[in-house]
């Protein structure tokens, strides 16, 4: 759990972050959105006090986050930034074991962990733990920049326009292995982010910022359904509010009564992408398929588009 | 497969080598520039002594101009020590345009004749542009990687020795490299102090209207100023090319 309470941080006489107050739930991911100057980085940064606030407190699972001197508070948390910030003179494997060797882990339980990171990162150890951080992709970087900040195991972790550097290929796949890494670490992310795409397929609440301030703090459904002020709306982007309304949820949750002709679609998928099937199919309905195959119903056209309503 | 340049620079140290061992082999060479009778190689001592005296002096004044020099770099790249930048920059400038004859000339009547004298010309010479690139160096890291180096939890002087200073090294170098160089070369003045250096050789060459003397000393030193400023550029290649640059 981080508490967030009326932390401000002044640079002159200009407040940056003005009086945020915010509650993260533990093993949850929370998006900070804003356009740039909002305020998000700061706001991230005075979490592992990068950044000192002005005023306010912030309490991890209800300590201080100033009981400790910084740089023993930041080998706590995890923290990964745009631009990957790997340290070209070290292989990929000492970047990884960076936080751990910080913390004095013995040799045999370092090497371990990160092999296991690099596993789980897709990429084989033998092969990429003794190469230098340019002989590797963008992609693979940006992986090898998260792996180091979950290298010792943080129950938080920080991440700072993660993505930003990626193409649109890989950085979809990205965030898809982001969410399966969080659960199995079950860690708490921050993510900072000016992409709202990138928020609706991340978060289980999002925070927007504006000038310094929250103004909303909601998860997807409620912030689509009930945005809190203009410009709440405008970052939405009025003409992508169905869709985003259908990415939310499921197809499973859609599924109506009834049978359709031709190849099914799994219930794992999103209600948006079957609508774009039934659309690009030209059909108005299509039989749903349970992850073990068995057909469990229809989803059609009508159904989704009166999900896709907003309310009245 | 060692490329032309490389070999070149290995024969080059050979002859150079062999030189200083068997200088007498040299002697038809060197004869047409002197006059009947006068001796062609150097004969008021062994020159490959004087050789190993000049490096010796130019060794210990590099390296405690780098020393001192990296100090400097690194206080005032702190944020404690970030006001002193202007001092230590006209400090380390007035070490370079003050003239070293002119410093040989001021420390002889404290220090006596000798290499003391020498030693504290070229240390001031030093300075400058071993402070210039280190300050460049720690300067021009990357942003995201000295953020990243925060982020981790490591202290500031764990960044200064585990993320600053490997990433400056190269620059760094460079700086000493240029100062080695100009060592190389200045040290010769210094035999004019009586400090033991291949000045000497020069010197006398000038006195006696030998050129055969003067010949051989500038090009020893030359040659090794020559493969001195490889051999260290080499090792700053190498150190750049592993991280990427």
């Amino acid at each position: 759990m981080i508490e967030i309470e009326n932390i401000t941080k002044r640079y002159g006489e200009t407040a940056v972050v003005d009086d945020v107050s915010l509650t993260i739930a533990p093993r949850t991911v929370t998006v900070v959105v804003g356009t740039s100057g909002s305020g998000k980085t700061t706001l991230l940064r005075m979490i592992n006090r990068l950044v000192e606030p002005t005023a306010g407190t912030i309490r991890l699972d209800g300590e201080d986050n100033r009981s400790l001197p910084g740089y023993e508070l930041r080998r706590r948390i995890g923290y990964a930034i745009q631009g990957h910030g790997l340290f070209p003179h070290r292989t990929v494997a000492q970047n990884i074991a960076t936080v751990p060797t910080l913390l004095g882990w013995e040799r045999s339980r370092i090497d371990a962990k990160v092999d296991e990171l690099l596993q789980l990162f897709q990429l084989d150890p033998a092969a990429f733990g003794p190469r230098f951080p340019h002989e590797l992709s963008g992609g693979q970087q940006q992986r090898v920049g998260v792996a180091r900040a979950l290298a010792a195991e943080p129950k938080v972790l920080l991440m700072d326009e993660p993505f930003g550097a990626l193409d649109p290929i890989i950085r979809a796949k990205a965030q898809d292995d982001l969410l399966t890494i969080q659960k199995h670490f079950e860690t708490t992310i921050i993510l900072v982010t000016h992409d709202m795409e990138e928020a609706f397929q991340l978060a289980d609440r999002i925070a927007v910022m504006d000038k310094g301030k929250v103004v909303q703090y909601a998860t997807p459904a409620e912030m689509l359904i009930k945005p809190a002020t203009p410009f709440v709306e405008s970052l939405i982007g009025v003409s992508e509010r169905p869709y985003r309304l259908l990415a939310i949820e499921q197809v499973s949750s859609a599924v109506e009564p009834g049978s359709a002709d031709g190849a099914a679609i799994s219930s794992a998928l999103t209600q948006r992408e079957a609508l774009a099937e039934l659309l690009w199919s030209g059909r108005s309905a299509l039989p749903v398929a349970d992850p073990a195959g068995a057909i469990i119903g229809k989803v059609s056209l009508e159904g989704l588009a009166k999900r896709a309503a907003g309310p009245a | 497969m060692p490329n032309l340049s490389t070999l070149f620079r290995a024969g080059a140290f050979l002859v150079l080598v062999a030189f200083l061992l068997q200088p007498q082999w040299f002697e038809p060479l060197l004869r047409p520039l002197v006059q009947e009778n006068a001796p062609v190689i150097y004969n008021q001592g062994s020159l490959l002594q004087l050789t190993l005296l000049h490096l010796r002096t130019v060794a210990v004044a590099t390296a405690a101009a780098s020393l001192v020099a990296l100090a400097l770099a690194i206080l005032v790249t702190r944020s404690s020590g970030a006001e002193f930048l202007p001092l230590s920059r006209s400090l380390v400038n007035i070490g370079q345009t003050f003239p070293p004859v002119a410093v040989l000339a001021l420390a002889v009547p404290i220090f006596g004749f000798g290499e003391k004298p020498t030693l504290i010309a070229l240390f001031l010479y030093g300075l400058l542009p071993i402070f210039e690139n280190a300050l460049t160096g720690l300067t021009t890291l990357p942003p995201s990687v000295m953020e990243a180096a925060r982020g981790a939890g490591m202290t500031g002087g764990q960044r200064l020795l585990k993320v600053e200073l490997p990433l400056a090294m190269p620059v760094i170098l460079a700086g000493i490299r240029l100062s080695v160089v100009i060592s190389l070369a200045t040290a010769t003045i210094g035999s004019t102090v009586a400090a033991k250096t291949l000045g000497e050789v020069i010197i006398a060459g000038l006195q006696s209207n030998n050129l055969a003397f003067v010949v051989q000393g500038g090009l020893i030193v030359a040659t090794l100023a020559v493969l001195l400023h490889d051999g260290l550029q080499a090792a700053e290649r190498k150190l750049a090319a592993r991280m990427g640059r």
